[in-house]
């Protein structure tokens, strides 16, 4: 058994909304008691459809909100960003890549400056390393030092995508939150960024937590697979129990509801309809 | 993956070309507008005569030719080819005032932009920012100020401080200030919860660097046409508190200052009152048409594409 980067034990997010006038003040529960663990290098998907609290959930693990009840251990160490402050150490140690490459990146902020920010404001290195690092970090992810100067609305999506990795990866991270990365690109870009996720994943030892709705890309990627519905988790497993034997209805409702394209069910669906005809 | 990579381009001319394509394109936009194209004309020779004064006024702006009192403007019967404009009522070159008039609207524009840009952002950004009392407390203020008939709030104003050109910019400065905290406060809010504010909270920016650096860059396009607005209201309401005696005091030739003077001959000697008038309603024309290319040429929403 490998360590364990993280780990949630019941962790719950409420929201409140102020009353007016004329309403009450109402609480909602958009996580309700969340528990999971997940080892160092392995990949944890959060399956769910819109609204099920699993962005919520990401933003909890990401240190951006926090938690209303229940505990976050990351690296086996307590953290409550509503009670203390977050130390450079835990930010370090935790970075999130966000679904829409175009909101991400500061529009008025070349990209080298988008990746020294980072070293910058947390290391002290000087000018002339953050320059490196970054020129370093930007091939890796598949763009070239000549991308160094530029603004962020002279690349594609996909390259944005390519850039937003790249930044979470300047402080060499443990964990990384995947926002839906790929839902807003299009499908042949989709596999070429997955595959580098995986590539880093290798090659830097790293522990996704994969937030998605699509369930093709979470078969391709995920080890672990967590199934979240209002809220709740209703199924959690590796990959392979849940794909092959999915326990819940909902589950089994969100497998049907992917399209199939494979002449066998085209066919199927289309007797289906002459009978119903 | 190699397919989605451009091709290389050399590291030095990538951020000057990025900067001129983006004033190409700013420039595109803004020539459309013909108004505007002519207003940065008139704008542009008007801050060459203010910078050049000395050296084109034909005469000094205090000098009295007591032989030459309230001369008419040269083309007309009477006029003296030495003043083109005509004289005031105590013999001086209107022309040459008017000139030397020109530094003093410029500089009263540009202190009363700066200083009420600096505080109206700084407030807006803050109370966009924290939201929550901050915000509550500094809004109300702006409300209350807004509240009240600008003039008449600059003159309170200037009457507590004591008329002169200097409290007059602090007092119009101060009237302007809400609309720039407004602006700022409205478009640091709709920033603070994109994605890349997120995104440098969690590279470990704190508070200042987020306001300052990472929002307020880009907010600035609104900013940029309020600003050349309130250039052009600060010059009005300074020649205002002028025409009043509460802004520059004489002989001082402020615009608003000669119109005072010159009330009294209205029916006997025309030029007096209309030329200091002219000027500023063209330098108001001009830098609000500045403005509105400005701000079509800024505001994303207006961009024919």
């Amino acid at each position: 058994m490998s360590e364990i980067v993280l780990e949630g034990r019941n962790i719950v997010r409420d929201y409140h909304v102020a009353g007016g006038l004329f309403g009450k003040a109402k609480t909602v529960r958009a996580v309700k008691g969340v528990s999971f663990t997940l080892e160092k290098g392995k990949t944890l998907a959060i399956v769910g459809e819109s609204g099920c609290g699993k962005s919520t959930l990401g933003r909890i693990l990401t240190l951006i909100d926090p938690q209303s009840e229940g505990e976050l251990l990351i690296d086996g160490k307590p953290i409550n960003i509503a009670k203390d402050r977050v130390t450079p150490e835990m930010r370090r140690k935790v970075q999130i890549i966000f679904q829409n490459p175009y909101g991400s990146l500061n529009p008025r902020q070349k990209i080298g400056e988008v990746l020294g920010e980072p070293l910058l404001l947390n290391t002290n290195k000087t000018a002339a390393e953050r320059r490196e690092l970054a020129m370093q970090m930007l091939v890796k992810v598949g763009l070239g030092p000549e991308h160094y100067n530029r603004y962020p609305h002279m690349f594609s999506g996909g390259q944005r995508q390519r850039i937003a990795i790249a930044r979470a990866l300047m402080l060499s991270p443990s964990l990384l939150v995947l926002d839906e990365p790929v839902s807003a690109l299009d499908l042949s870009v989709q596999a070429q960024v997955l595959n580098l996720l995986a590539d880093l994943q290798d090659e830097f030892n790293l522990t996704y937590v994969f937030i998605s709705h699509d369930l093709s890309v979470v078969r391709y990627i995920a080890d672990e697979v967590m199934v979240m519905y209002y809220g709740e988790v209703v199924e959690y497993g590796t990959r392979e129990e849940v794909f092959s034997n999915p326990q819940h209805s909902y589950t089994k409702t969100l497998f049907a509801a992917t399209p199939k394209s494979d002449v066998a069910s085209i066919k199927a669906r289309l007797e289906k309809k002459k009978a119903a005809a | 993956m190699s397919n989605e990579v451009s091709p290389p381009v050399p590291l030095v001319a990538a951020p000057s070309t990025a900067r001129m394509g983006r004033f190409a394109e700013f420039w595109f936009y803004f020539s459309v507008n013909k108004g505007a194209v002519i207003g940065l004309t008139v704008l542009a020779f008007l801050v060459l005569v203010a910078v050049l004064g000395p050296l084109i006024a034909p005469h000094a702006p205090y000098e009295q030719y007591r032989e030459a009192l309230l001369t008419p403007p040269a083309w007309q019967e009477g006029g003296n080819s030495n003043f083109l404009l005509g004289t005031d009522a105590v013999g001086r070159d209107l022309l040459s005032r008017l000139i030397y008039g020109a530094r003093f609207s410029l500089f009263i524009g540009l202190i009363v932009v700066a200083i009420s840009m600096v505080t109206g952002v700084i407030l807006g950004v803050l109370a966009g920012y924290f939201r929550g009392w901050v915000d509550a407390l500094i809004m109300r203020i702006m409300d209350i100020i807004l509240a009240f008939p600008p003039l008449l709030l600059a003159l309170v104003l200037v009457a507590i401080l004591g008329p002169g050109l200097f409290n007059a910019m602090i007092a119009i400065a101060l009237v302007l200030q809400p609309h720039f905290a407004r602006l700022t406060r409205a478009a640091v809010m709709s920033e603070k919860n994109r994605e890349y504010v997120i995104a440098a909270k969690l590279a470990g920016a704190g508070h200042i660097r987020l306001m300052f650096k990472t929002i307020l860059p880009n907010c600035l396009a609104p900013l940029i046409v309020q600003g050349t607005l309130s250039f052009s209201n600060a010059i009005l309401e300074a020649a205002a508190l002028g025409f009043l005696g509460m802004g520059a005091q004489p002989p001082t030739p402020e615009w608003g200052t000669m119109l005072a003077e010159a009330r009294e001959f209205i029916l006997r000697a025309w030029w007096v009152v209309t030329f200091p008038g002219l000027a500023i309603l063209i330098t108001v024309l001009a830098i609000n048409l500045v403005g509105d290319g400005l701000r079509d040429a800024l505001d994303p929403k207006l961009k024919r594409s």
